[in-house]
């Protein structure tokens, strides 16, 4: 038990104003989109800068919904893939951050990193030219969303996403994702 | 034509196609983990209803919030709509906003640069 006052303080020393680690269901991530929507207005937050914040969750949440790799089961009598990920949601003095963390194949990296750092490098004008071509382009990808999480993600944070890739064995590693929303209005 | 109503839930929005009324709605927030999955009936429905429709139908779109998978699904509900422009009926497409989320007024402009049918912005 002597843990929990340093996890205690260890989250409000970060922010946090809610973490989660376990499996990622359809009916969590509802879940979690109610009760910080909830925060959010019970703190008297400015309405827009808190539509953007929840647009970017919803996006961030069902991006890792629909795009982790569940690990093998690590007990071989188990036939349960393991489908936990790590999300996080913080407020500090300027910016709110909602961070997401879950295993990807080794193999895809080399994608998800091209695409990352193109989303990054392009302007806000680019952004928005990016998205109509996927959104105008043909079909779904397999897992039926529209590849436009990202770039929507980083079109309402205005800055840039933030992205480690944490080495787990030579098939895993560990993806996090950070997207910053201002909490300041523009103009 | 039958008529559709689909009730909202946290999810997905409330959906209202009522030929004899003449009332096309989408309203709430669309943000369903299978937008395609919700999104079926609906363009069924509109299918259907272009090959006969009314002499006019205003679509009043009003979202709150929603999803890249819905926003794909709202295109393709677009594209039927200016088929049935194009096929000569009168269609018009009515996007409702909040006047102060100009994020929405922004995608609201997006769609509206992308499709060849009346299509009218109305902040709320």
């Amino acid at each position: 038990m002597s843990m929990t006052y340093s996890y205690y303080k260890n989250m409000q020393l970060n922010n946090i104003i809610f973490v989660y680690q376990g499996e990622v269901t359809a009916d969590l991530v509802s879940s979690i989109l109610q009760m910080v929507e909830n925060k959010l207005e019970g703190e008297g937050e400015d309405r827009k800068v808190k539509k953007r914040v929840f647009n970017v969750m919803v996006e961030c949440l069902q991006n890792v919904y629909h795009h982790l790799d569940a690990l093998p089961p690590t007990d071989a009598s188990s036939s349960v893939r393991d489908k936990t990920a790590l999300l996080m949601i913080g407020r500090e003095e300027r910016d709110y951050y909602i961070i997401t963390g879950n295993h990807v194949l080794n193999d895809r990296i080399p994608d998800l990193k091209a695409r990352l750092d193109r989303i990054n490098r392009a302007t806000k004008e680019e952004l928005k030219q990016l998205y109509q071509e996927i959104l105008t382009g043909t079909g779904f990808s397999e897992k039926g969303t529209a590849g436009l999480g990202m770039i929507d993600i980083a079109r309402k944070s205005g800055q840039k996403l933030g992205y480690d890739f944490h080495p787990v064995n030579d098939k895993y590693s560990f993806f996090s994702l950070e997207a910053r929303v201002s909490r300041i209005p523009e103009k | 034509m039958r008529n559709l109503v689909i009730e909202p839930t946290s999810k997905t929005p409330k959906v209202i196609l009522n030929a004899d009324l003449g009332v096309f709605e989408i309203t709430g927030r669309s943000i369903p983990e299978d937008a395609i999955g919700f999104y079926r009936r609906v363009l069924d429905w509109i299918e259907e209803y272009s090959k006969s429709p009314l002499t006019e139908t205003v679509f009043k779109f009003q979202l709150e919030y929603f999803n890249t998978s819905s926003s794909k699904c709202l295109l393709d509900i677009f594209r039927k709509l200016e088929r049935m422009h194009k096929n000569g009926h009168k269609v018009v497409i009515r996007w409702h906003y909040d006047a102060d989320d100009e994020d929405m007024a922004e995608t609201g402009q997006d769609y509206q640069a992308l499709l060849d049918v009346p299509f009218e912005l109305v902040p709320v």
